[in-house]
């Protein structure tokens, strides 16, 4: 039994993107005005300053830009090993997310493997994980 | 009166151990009489301390000493003092005191990084106590619930997309922490940190840690003090040593956000550090590239165009080209795979060593003139271009 994740302190900032799983959406900020991504999620964009930006559902779908495959138990009990990767996300030009891998074997993890979004909850937080698209 | 340029006079370390039981003030003093007492300076003589960065509470373990600390207790009448982690990696601080002294603020800065991570550890309560959040904030909320809590495992991705990309293998890899190990062995100041050179045999059969990275490619805790005096080009009839010109400097930071970033740092704080001198890459006679993980010389090797992007694995193939007898020595001292944790201010010490040629019994060869120091590398980086005249 693997010990709680480390848990966000929700603010104004970061609440869409930890609870949005609860409806079954990923949000990344998105500028009203010139339509690029912001992430992590900030009050203005980075692009063009623009204080019109608003959680933006994506895809939810993306590639393996790259992992790894961890070995060493950074907590008490943490079962190893377990793919840690950053994800490409689609439809978010720019966007990576840091995330588990899970559902499959380290063995069969692969750079550009498609992926889709599966969320964890644990006390209220959707924590975004990932499963290969078969 | 400004000053037009900026010298590294005196070097300074304590003892280098784990779990040292002197107190992380005591080891900053070591460190100060001897950085003393080699540039021939005096306590009255100095006029700054800058430091990398600065304590934090909560993580003292990090960064157990301020720069308020040694005004206090040694007396120091500072003319500036900074101490701060907000700056591009941990020889900021001696860009910072070198860009003191050219302003004519400071004429003698003393430029300190304490570690006390390995006694840290032995005494959580007092060292550590920040470490027991159960909830976390700013940039590690985006790393830390998914279990990459380590920086091991940030660096491992781009690690291991470099292979990915470029065919790098473990086999090149692994060249960087033999090579540590060799050259730690010739540094009295390792001895508590590696006895034994590391075979590739061994390397290669090693627990991993976070793949591609293995136990022998991460960093070690460590308990150590290490001071560099900064001089004013102007003050220089004040000093006994062979003062070693700041020929050059450069940091950046693109994206804050490890996981945002496409290549790390070290490129174009690499880049930007031509920019600014007259020499290249093929005049510099040893580099002392940060290596708190045996992938970020790798990085710093390429971002300094030493070699093509992608072409680092290749160029330390077998080590014969980046050891002590090698075209390109690195990491002379052991780096912070062999020597320590030093965070940053080893590289800057053993590359006046060996500028000034009392790298004792590690000397490279050649009458060695120039010099790179590299720290960081992630997000983040700094280099300095150090030249004996």
């Amino acid at each position: 039994m693997n010990p709680p994740r480390p848990r966000p302190k929700l603010d104004q900032e970061n609440t869409a993107f930890w609870t949005g799983g609860r409806e079954g959406r990923l949000n990344i900020v998105k500028c009203g005005d010139c339509g690029e991504f912001t992430h992590p999620p900030r009050l203005l964009c980075r692009h063009c300053q623009s204080e019109n930006v608003a959680p933006h559902a994506v895809a939810g779908t993306g590639v393996i830009d790259s992992f790894t495959v961890n070995h060493q138990p950074w907590a008490r009990d943490l079962e190893v090993p377990y793919v840690i990767a950053r994800v490409k996300l689609d439809g978010a030009p720019g966007v990576y997310l840091t995330t588990n891998i899970v559902h499959c074997p380290v063995e069969a993890v692969d750079f550009e493997d498609k992926v889709r979004v599966v969320f964890e909850e644990q006390d209220g937080i959707f924590y975004p994980l990932f499963e290969r698209i078969a | 009166m400004a000053s037009t340029e900026a010298y590294i006079t005196g070097l300074g370390q304590s003892e280098v151990g784990v779990r040292l039981p002197r107190h992380p003030l005591l080891l900053t003093v070591d460190a100060v009489r001897e950085a003393l007492d080699d540039a021939g300076l005096t306590l009255g003589q100095i006029d700054g301390v800058f430091t990398y960065p600065g304590k934090m509470n909560g993580y003292t373990a990090f960064s157990p000493v301020s720069s308020d600390d040694l005004i206090e207790v040694l007396g120091i009448k500072s003319k500036w003092h900074l101490g701060a982690m907000e700056q591009p990696a941990q020889l900021s601080a001696i860009a910072a005191a070198a860009m003191a002294v050219k302003q004519g603020l400071v004429r003698h800065a003393i430029c300190f990084r304490t570690v006390y991570e390995a006694g840290g550890m032995a005494d959580p309560g007092t060292y550590m106590s920040g470490m027991k959040q159960d909830t976390v904030t700013g940039p590690s909320q985006w790393t830390s619930p998914f279990w990459a809590t380590s920086a091991a495992c940030w660096t491992a991705q781009y690690a291991a997309r470099h292979m990915h990309r470029y065919g790098m293998t473990r086999e090149q890899l692994g060249q960087i922490a033999i090579n540590a190990s060799k050259n730690a062995m010739r540094n009295p100041r390792a001895r508590a940190i590696t006895r034994e050179a590391l075979t590739l045999d061994k390397y290669m059969s090693a627990r991993m840690i976070s793949s591609p990275l293995c136990l022998y490619d991460c960093d070690r805790f460590t308990d150590a003090s290490t001071v560099v005096i900064v001089s004013a080009g102007d003050a220089l009839d004040e000093v006994t040593t062979t003062p070693v010109r700041i020929a050059a400097m450069a940091g950046s930071v693109d994206r804050y956000s490890w996981d945002q970033v496409e290549w790390f740092a070290a490129y174009e704080t690499g880049a930007d550090l031509w920019k600014r001198t007259d020499y290249t890459a093929e005049d510099v006679d040893t580099v002392q590239f940060y290596d708190g993980f045996a992938f970020l010389p790798i990085t710093w090797l390429e971002g300094l165009g030493f070699c093509e992007k992608g072409e680092g694995g290749r160029f330390i193939e077998g080590g014969s080209r980046i050891a002590l007898d090698g075209e390109l020595p690195m990491n002379t001292f052991g780096g912070q795979l062999g020597a320590g944790r030093l965070h940053g201010f080893g590289f800057a010490h053993e590359a006046v060593n060996q500028l000034r040629g009392t790298a004792t019994g590690r000397q490279v060869a050649g009458d060695p003139k120039l010099a790179v120091a590299t720290s960081g590398g992630g997000p983040m980086a700094a280099a300095l271009l150090l030249a004996r005249d």
